[in-house]
């Protein structure tokens, strides 16, 4: 791309912000259809019981219209493994599991209806631990399951291994071995989770209102689970009040509310409240990671050894298939001789994972960075030169066969370590003494980490690509209709940006669709960081085709024979002879005059990633994306409460396309990975949470920002649009490995688990004294 | 003055108010929240209920100019008072308020659900310092601290943005 560029690259509010600040979005929770019913759903009071359910009191209530029962429904079971029925018969397994729905006149009737409906549990003690869950006396949790591994209790698993794993030990001068805990973080999405279901019985058709991400695998996940014909489902997503994985998978409420619009005939309403929002939306996968690594005398990493326990909750959802990008993260990130990886998931009696933002990244990064800091120290190696050492680099293929095209890891993180030298030296921060932590109340430490992550989508389906329709109106208006989703990332705004580049039509002209299953292309939905590579680079191809038609016409209208034109202003100007013609006045002559042709292209995108072999080898990303955190905290020894002062962050973003939009992913990933790190778990105790709501699960807030000083580093990736890479997930994924080892720098612990809250702190402070 | 109306329902409370400049008068129960009223009844479906137990802030409408949670704030207690919502932010034609203007050009909308509470709580602390220039005559140059905006919004919770370009749209307007 040799030619300035106009808009790209340019600060530039979000196409979408005006609906937004002032109130006129409808959300899923502002949806009134004409005579909508309200659903409510009956959760289990144990998570682990036989039960009998008793609905005629229920029935009685003066507006309840229906209540259904596992016995009044014929439906297959959900999730990709199909090991989850929609609503649970005569057991349940988790604290999530619906046992019977309403469908009421008023969102008041509803409830009181639910506390009508009888149901005698017979308690069982459940399992709570997925060492537990693998003894060989323990019940079979799961019953919907083939059984195709060894243990009645096993979910899945995943293998993966590159290099001689024995001579790679052998080579070593120390090797580290350390267990790793992960807690469930939860998404708390502002809007919760919420579906508009209308059922139409004369032609069989359902329309549902969805904030799903993924509306095209949605559309057919609930169609099987419905047995309907999943064109004769029609998902229209009102403006989606957060994401960040969640909305990846579909879950029971949802074929619920679309029974109760079937049974009624009638539109349909669910609404989780906070509380049930805490409680039954799934959350970041929980993991015990094993890990041995290794390193030689000069500092090169040699092997790191693997072994994963998944507590996958009593069914299954994505988070049973992190391993995916988690192997990515020991196997690629940073130069590693060997690999061997083992992870498994466990039923158990919790509740199931999902998918979020960084999808087990965060949890992989934050073992292997903690690993290496305790390698450096081992060896007697600077934690900063240790990782330039073992950088990735351009045009590196690893052993698991992604191939580095591009590459900024060297220079993220010479970046943040210049930067962050800079600043702690003036503020004399960074030598610490062994006793520092009993001589002073507040102490400070700098910890880095970096991260790897798809930045050109994840082929994990047959296909990654998405479609485009590109229109121009006779007027000289253009409306994209893209495949992808708007979860609030700026997605519109990124595509608007790209077709007034191209089409030199102003912003204000152009008009984004994306929300219509019966009208948008195909896509695979919002995930894997991949919206602004995967659909910007299927509106560049439509771009591409629509010109060829509009230069056509323009050269017959000019009267000319020219191949290069600039399209600038709303005119379509030839290079050549520098005549000039509107946009709209082509648009108009193709429409009105022979052959008589719309100003029309389509376009569908498919990287050039490859779908991984059975042992999880090849290159399954368009491209790569790289960042690196230096973060300095200080700790009170006296309460253990930690606090982030500085954030440098420097990502390999490709190519800045809206610098504005770019920060907003930076500072909220930046602040979720905060969370992650120091405040954010939903706890549970014997397989029920103890704290589903926002003054128990500790969110951070305006008060908790730390200085971030972000610097963008532009690898220009031919594959990317304007050489841009995926950069959503990234700022979250590095965040809390730096923070931990900050944490330890500051006070010479060693910690190992997530969150670092001020107990966790303080125990390991008076450990050491 | 609360009258009170027997109605087969049970007991109904008529309140009267000014809702974004009109007034405006309802029906309610005695448990009814301002946010329901607001939103069920009123119609104005820009005020979001995010936790209804007073956590999150998204419902934050003004009454008489200061911020309040509206899902925790009786509708009966609103009678006689000035509610503000977000649509009353916006100007009657139909341009931004400087809080929404600087919201949107410093890139602090993300999925926009907090965004409406974020707004009134915003407008609330400028309002405050309004109201200080005029009744103590303190300079105009006095203006929120960074820290003092981060206090102010430490009720208002967003998991999209990070809180950075909102504190950076409060300091702008501050300037202004």
């Amino acid at each position: 791309m040799f030619k300035e560029l106009k808009i790209i690259g340019k600060p530039t509010p979000k196409h979408d912000a005006h609906i937004r600040v002032t109130g006129k979005a409808v959300y899923g929770h502002d949806i009134v259809l004409p005579g909508m019913l309200y659903g409510a759903i009956l959760r289990t009071e144990h998570p682990s019981a036989e039960f009998t359910i008793d609905i005629s009191a229920a029935k009685k209530i003066p507006g309840v219209v229906c209540i259904i029962t596992a016995d009044d429904i014929d439906t297959n079971n959900i999730s990709y493994k199909r090991d989850h029925p929609i609503l649970k018969k005569g057991e349940v397994n988790c604290i999530r599991d619906e046992i019977a729905a309403i469908a009421a006149e008023t969102k008041e009737i509803a409830q009181q209806a639910l506390k009508l409906i009888k149901v005698k549990y017979k308690i069982r003690k459940g399992i709570y631990g997925p060492f537990e869950a693998l003894k060989e006396d323990a019940p079979q949790i799961n019953k919907f399951i083939s059984g195709k591994f060894q243990n009645k209790n096993i979910a899945e698993t995943f293998h993966y291994e590159h290099g001689n794993l024995e001579e790679e030990k052998k080579k070593s001068a120390a090797i580290v071995k350390r267990r790793f805990t992960l807690p469930r973080m939860t998404h708390a999405c502002m809007g919760t989770s919420n579906i508009t279901a209308s059922y139409n019985k004369t032609d069989g058709k359902l329309l549902l209102y969805s904030s799903t991400q993924v509306p095209f695998l949605y559309q057919r996940d609930m169609a099987h689970a419905l047995k309907m014909n999943p064109s004769d489902i029609r998902i229209i997503q009102p403006v989606i009040g957060g994401g960040f994985g969640s909305k990846l998978d579909m879950y029971p409420f949802e074929p619920i509310c679309a029974l109760l619009s079937m049974k009624t005939g009638r539109p349909v309403q669910i609404i989780y409240s906070r509380e049930e929002e805490f409680i039954a939306s799934p959350t970041r996968q929980p993991m015990i990671i094993d890990l041995t690594a290794g390193v030689d005398k000069k500092g090169n990493f040699t092997f790191r050894e693997i072994n994963i326990v998944k507590d996958n909750g009593a069914y299954t959802s994505w988070g049973a298939t992190t391993p995916f990008v988690i192997m990515q993260a020991f196997s690629s990130l940073y130069k590693v001789g060997a690999c061997m990886f083992d992870a498994t998931a466990v039923y158990t009696n919790n509740v199931f994972a999902g998918s979020f933002r960084g999808y087990g990244n965060p949890q992989a990064t934050f073992a292997l960075e903690r690993m290496i800091d305790l390698l450096a120290e081992e060896i007697g190696m600077d934690k900063a030169e240790i990782r330039l050492l073992n950088a990735n680099e351009k045009g590196e293929t690893t052993g698991q066969g992604l191939h580095y095209e591009t590459c900024g890891h060297k220079e993220c993180l010479e970046t943040v370590i210049t930067k962050s030298k800079l600043k702690t030296q003036k503020s004399e921060v960074s030598k610490h003494s062994s006793k520092k932590s009993t001589q002073k109340r507040f102490v400070s430490g700098i910890g880095y980490a970096s991260m790897l992550h798809v930045g050109g989508g994840a082929k994990i389906y047959r296909s990654d690509g998405c479609g485009t329709t590109l229109k121009i109106d006779p007027y000289g208006y253009c409306t994209i209709i893209t495949g992808s989703n708007e979860i609030g990332q700026g997605s519109e705004t990124v595509l608007a940006m790209i077709a007034s580049e191209e089409l030199g039509i102003d912003l204000k002209k152009i008009k984004v669709i994306n929300t219509d299953t019966d009208i948008k292309p195909w896509d695979v939905g919002v995930h894997a960081s991949r919206t602004s590579f995967v659909a910007g680079n299927s509106l560049l191809g439509a771009i591409k085709i629509l010109k060829e038609k509009l230069n056509k016409k323009a050269n017959e209208l000019l009267k000319t024979s020219d191949e290069e034109f600039e399209y600038e202003n709303g005119f379509i100007k030839s290079s050549i002879s520098g005549n000039s013609i509107a946009l709209d006045k082509v648009v108009r002559e193709m429409h009105f005059s022979h052959p008589n042709e719309l100003a029309i292209a389509s376009y569908f995108y498919e990287p050039s990633s490859q779908v991984q072999n059975k042992e999880y080898k090849g290159n399954v990303s368009g491209t790569y994306a790289f960042a690196s955190q230096a973060i300095e905290v200080e700790v009170d020894t006296y309460t253990g409460n930690v606090s982030v002062k500085n954030v440098w962050v420097a990502q390999d973003v490709g190519k800045v396309l809206n610098p504005l939009l770019l920060d907003g992913q930076i500072h909220g990933g930046i602040l979720q990975g905060m969370g992650y790190a120091l405040s954010e778990e939903l706890l549970m105790k014997d397989g029920k949470i103890l704290n589903p709501n926002f003054h128990n699960y500790k969110m951070l807030t305006a008060s908790d920002i730390p200085e971030i000083d972000f610097f963008p580093i532009e690898t220009n990736d031919k594959q990317g649009p304007y050489g841009a890479k995926g950069v959503g997930e990234a700022p979250l994924i590095p965040t809390a490995a730096a923070i931990a080892n900050a944490v330890c720098n500051a006070l010479d612990i060693d910690i190992i688990e997530l969150p670092i809250t001020p107990e966790k702190v303080l125990k390991a402070i008076h450990k050491n004294i | 003055m609360v009258q009170k109306i027997k109605k087969e329902n049970g007991s109904l409370h008529k309140i009267s108010f000014v809702l974004n400049g009109k007034k405006v008068s309802c029906e309610v129960k005695p448990s009814a929240v301002l946010l329901d009223v607001i939103r069920d009844v009123f119609e104005l479906k820009g005020t979001k209920p995010g936790c209804n137990e007073g956590e999150c802030g998204a419902c934050t409408v003004l009454m008489n100019g200061a911020p309040i949670n509206s899902c925790l704030f009786l509708a009966v207690n609103a009678n006689g008072k000035e509610i503000t919502t977000i649509e009353g932010l916006t100007k009657s034609d139909g341009s931004l308020d400087e809080v929404q203007h600087a919201l949107v050009q410093n890139g602090a909308v993300q999925c926009g659900f907090c965004t409406s509470g974020m707004a009134m709580s915003i407008k609330g602390l400028m309002n405050r310092y309004e109201n200080s220039h005029k009744t103590t005559g303190k300079a105009k140059s006095e203006i929120p601290t960074r820290d003092e905006i981060k206090k102010w919004l430490e009720g208002n919770l967003c998991r999209c943005t990070g809180y950075v370009k909102i504190i950076d749209a409060v300091e702008k307007i501050s300037r202004e």
